[in-house]
């Protein structure tokens, strides 16, 4: 007769060892690959965070469909939409690294905790590996430091200050959309042809991150060239009538008023600046102008035909007729029913920027991804030749100067294109002062 | 000097929305005893009443137009309104350009409506509860008020403009014999204005010259004594609370035009309404209307940049600064009456 060694306390002993080593989260189990999340032989999960709730919603949701587009196309399906016009041909329909692409979302809120919270829970618990998404600065560099301690990668969705790739840049982090600064450096010699070097300029700004650095970035280029700033006021987030701002700027001697709005705060700036007659009024002898550094579809949809005539920049537009942007806009009508937004495109983008990072470094671990972005050069994806830059993971192309439609032909033809501004001319040195104060620091794998 | 008077009837204009929405406030507060924080909700859903009907009145059929071609190189599909059909084009565009003030007819009843089942169906059921239940219950109404609109609207603002005739702005400080340029108003905050001094005399005058105003008003004082003569007070209140969800919900209608509204503007004017109503003083209506236009004006003065130069952070908080002043002078408000909010 043998023996059995197994005991009731033994058989316990070990069934909870064992039910505690497959409960422990993916993340913490890194230690096998030497990195957070590594996927399985089948399949990969990518985190998708965007504003599902609150006042960027159908923003988040137009991200969410070029999300959804760029997974269906890693996987083989619908037409490729930009694979085939991507100068790097790495990327087959056979998903990344010959596992199926899958996906998991969160809702920011735009709210930096609520957008920390649901990628956290993407990493622990769904086993991300890769972040992406946002529509809003605060959340982006909140969610990049996040990223950049639990070891994951943080392709950024729509985010415009110069803080995301400036002060708060991180290694983990990369920025695919333009910035402040870039939107000052292409509209400054836009509104120099347009209105002239003697110009008075009055600031209305938004009292967060990303208006100080719109105002700044588009202040110190068109003090440049010979325009002076009279007034700058700070706004609140939360201001809905501008009606007490607007009305003291054409007393105030300025000829020019620059509304460093986003979203809802833009909106509203604008749509009181046109009721206050700012677009008919002259000032010192010329007309009253009015520029909105940055566009996005839903504040021109929102501001309907207020925007007319006005300046602004954007990162890209549906109307371009490269081959890469039309590829895009063809995929994504045709599934769709109407043209991407520059949201839609910079995420499209990220997405396949990283999967392809990942298949040329022929790992998923975040150091090798991000070794493999830094100062990779490309072209065919909507922008023209671009550079994604090593020292600060920033993408250097060119800049879309745009201007409100006279005539739109429907709800999405409200910008035309006036001036693309070539990379050159937006490109400026990592130690720049408006960039200055931060560093990338080392890459974290995250095991 | 310009300036001063600039922002002086800047604030008359935000000060009309805030009295409006206070006036509400007010009256549910006054007549039901109930905190209702869905009252900025009303204020929203008017303004989505009026983008009901401009998308009514611009319900159209497609046509194609072979001669254009839409973003993916197809033939442009071009929306007929059906309205130009019935009444011809240009007929049917002036209706369609009208539709801000049309929808002050298709509001009142909507309200009312609407009012009058959230009274009966929610809040009559709070009635007993302490305040603390009531602004819960109301608060949670709001969100869920504000969800539904931002799942059939979206997120994103949807501009409704005024009717052209009034659209623009015309050069007050030209009739005042300043310079010209120096005191630019909009036509459609000015109408914005007459509409709601209209609105709260025809409240006043509804309270004090009929009878049914009479019977409300003696239930306001007191509603035992009045039960006790055997008038039915409680449908009197409940028509009160579909009265004031009328009156927001028509300070919406009006508003769309000064911004463009998103699901979100209530709770913009709420806080700030209920401010109104305390610093007006709990239940006093004149207070309402009187505190809804001081604070409407204050706030106009404290964005000036001078004001902001000299106390920066002034403009957010000038307010909430005011209100503490005024409570502690004078606790009950600047109009309150004895008893109310004291038990």
């Amino acid at each position: 007769m043998t023996k059995s060694n197994l005991t009731r306390r033994g058989v316990l002993r070990s069934g909870a060892i064992a039910g505690a080593a497959l409960g422990v989260p993916t993340y913490l189990r890194a230690q096998e690959s030497g990195f957070t999340n590594a996927p399985g032989d089948s399949s990969v999960t990518l985190g998708f965070n965007v504003p599902q709730t609150g006042p960027y919603a159908d923003e988040g949701a137009d991200e969410l469909r070029a999300y959804e587009l760029a997974v269906e196309h890693l996987n083989g399906g619908g037409d490729g939409g930009m694979l085939p016009t991507f100068s790097s041909q790495e990327l087959d329909g056979s998903g990344i690294l010959g596992r199926k692409v899958e996906y998991v979302t969160g809702d920011t809120q735009t709210k930096s905790d609520a957008a920390r919270a649901s990628a956290r829970s993407m990493i622990e618990k769904d086993g991300a590996i890769m972040i992406t998404g946002g529509s809003s600065s605060g959340v982006a560099v909140a969610v990049q430091a996040l990223c950049q301690e639990a070891g994951v990668i943080f392709m950024s969705g729509l985010t415009h200050s110069n803080d995301t790739t400036g002060k708060d840049k991180r290694a983990n982090g990369f920025r695919h959309f333009f910035n402040s600064y870039m939107s000052g450096a292409a509209l400054a010699p836009v509104l120099q042809n347009a209105y002239g070097t003697d110009r008075k300029a009055y600031h209305l700004t938004a009292d967060y991150n990303w208006g100080y650095t719109t105002e700044e970035a588009i202040r110190s280029s068109t003090e440049a060239m010979g325009w002076e700033t009279v007034a700058a006021v700070k706004t609140p987030l939360t201001q809905t009538d501008f009606s007490s701002y607007i009305a003291p700027v054409l007393q105030s001697g300025a000829d020019v008023l620059v509304l460093n709005h986003y979203g809802g705060n833009m909106v509203n700036s604008l749509t009181n600046a046109v009721q206050f007659g700012l677009r008919e009024a002259t000032a010192n002898g010329k007309q009253f102008e009015i520029v909105v550094p940055l566009y996005s579809r839903l504040m021109a949809r929102g501001a309907g035909e207020n925007v007319k005539g006005i300046f602004g920049s954007t990162n890209w537009h549906w109307s371009l007729q490269d081959e890469g942007s039309q590829a895009f806009v063809k995929s994504f009508g045709t599934k769709y029913g109407f043209p991407p937004s520059q949201a839609a495109h910079t995420c499209y983008v990220q997405t396949l920027l990283y999967a392809d990072a990942v298949q040329r470094a022929g790992s998923f671990a975040p150091c090798a991804v991000a070794e493999a972005l830094e100062g990779f050069e490309f072209d065919g994806l909507g922008n023209g030749p671009t550079l994604y830059r090593a020292e600060d993971h920033q993408c250097f192309k060119d800049v879309l100067v745009v201007r409100g439609k006279e005539n739109p032909t429907s709800e999405f033809d409200l910008l035309e294109i006036v001036e693309v501004t070539p990379a050159d001319q937006v490109t400026y040195a990592p130690d720049h002062p408006q960039f200055a104060g931060g560093a990338l620091g080392d890459c974290n794998n995250g095991a | 000097m310009d300036a001063i008077i600039l922002q002086i009837l800047n604030g008359l204009d935000k000060g009309s929305a805030y009295a409006l929405i206070a006036l509400g406030l007010t009256l549910i507060f006054g007549t039901l005893g109930v905190v209702n924080f869905a009252h900025g909700a009303l204020f929203m859903i008017g303004a989505f009443c009026a983008v009901t009907l401009s998308r009514i009145l611009t319900f159209s059929h497609t046509i194609i137009d072979e001669s254009r071609t839409d973003f993916l190189g197809n033939p442009l599909k071009v929306q007929v309104p059906y309205v130009q059909d019935f009444f011809g084009e240009a007929a049917g565009a002036t209706i369609i350009d009208w539709a801000v003030p049309l929808s002050i007819l298709f509001a009142i009843p909507v309200m009312i409506l609407v009012g009058v089942v959230m009274e009966r169906g929610l809040i009559k059921h709070f009635y007993k509860r302490p305040h603390a239940d009531q602004i819960l219950v109301t608060f949670g109404l709001a969100i869920v008020l504000q969800e539904i609109i931002k799942y059939f609207f979206g997120a994103n603002p949807i501009p409704t403009p005024a009717p052209d005739a009034f659209r623009g702005s015309f050069d007050f400080g030209v009739l005042l014999g300043f310079e010209a340029n120096q005191i630019i108003y909009p036509y459609w905050r000015l109408v914005y204005f007459a509409f709601a001094a209209v609105i709260i005399g025809g409240v006043f005058a509804f309270l004090q010259f009929t009878t049914f105003g009479m019977v409300v008003r003696a239930g306001m004082a007191d509603r035992e004594t009045v039960q006790l003569l055997g008038i039915n007070i409680d449908k009197r209140f409940t028509i009160m609370f579909g009265v004031a969800a009328a009156v927001a919900g028509l300070a919406g209608v009006m508003y769309v035009p000064i911004n463009p509204p998103n699901y979100h503007m209530g709770m913009d004017f709420l806080v700030l309404s209920f401010v109104v109503v305390v610093v007006g003083g709990m239940g006093s209506l004149p207070g309402a209307v009187l505190a809804g236009f001081l604070l409407g004006i204050l706030e106009s003065f404290a964005s000036m940049k001078e004001v902001i130069d000299l106390v920066p952070g002034i403009n957010q908080i000038i307010i909430y600064l005011v209100a503490i002043l005024i409570l502690l002078t004078r606790p009950r408000g600047l109009m309150g009456r004895k008893g109310v909010m004291e038990d």
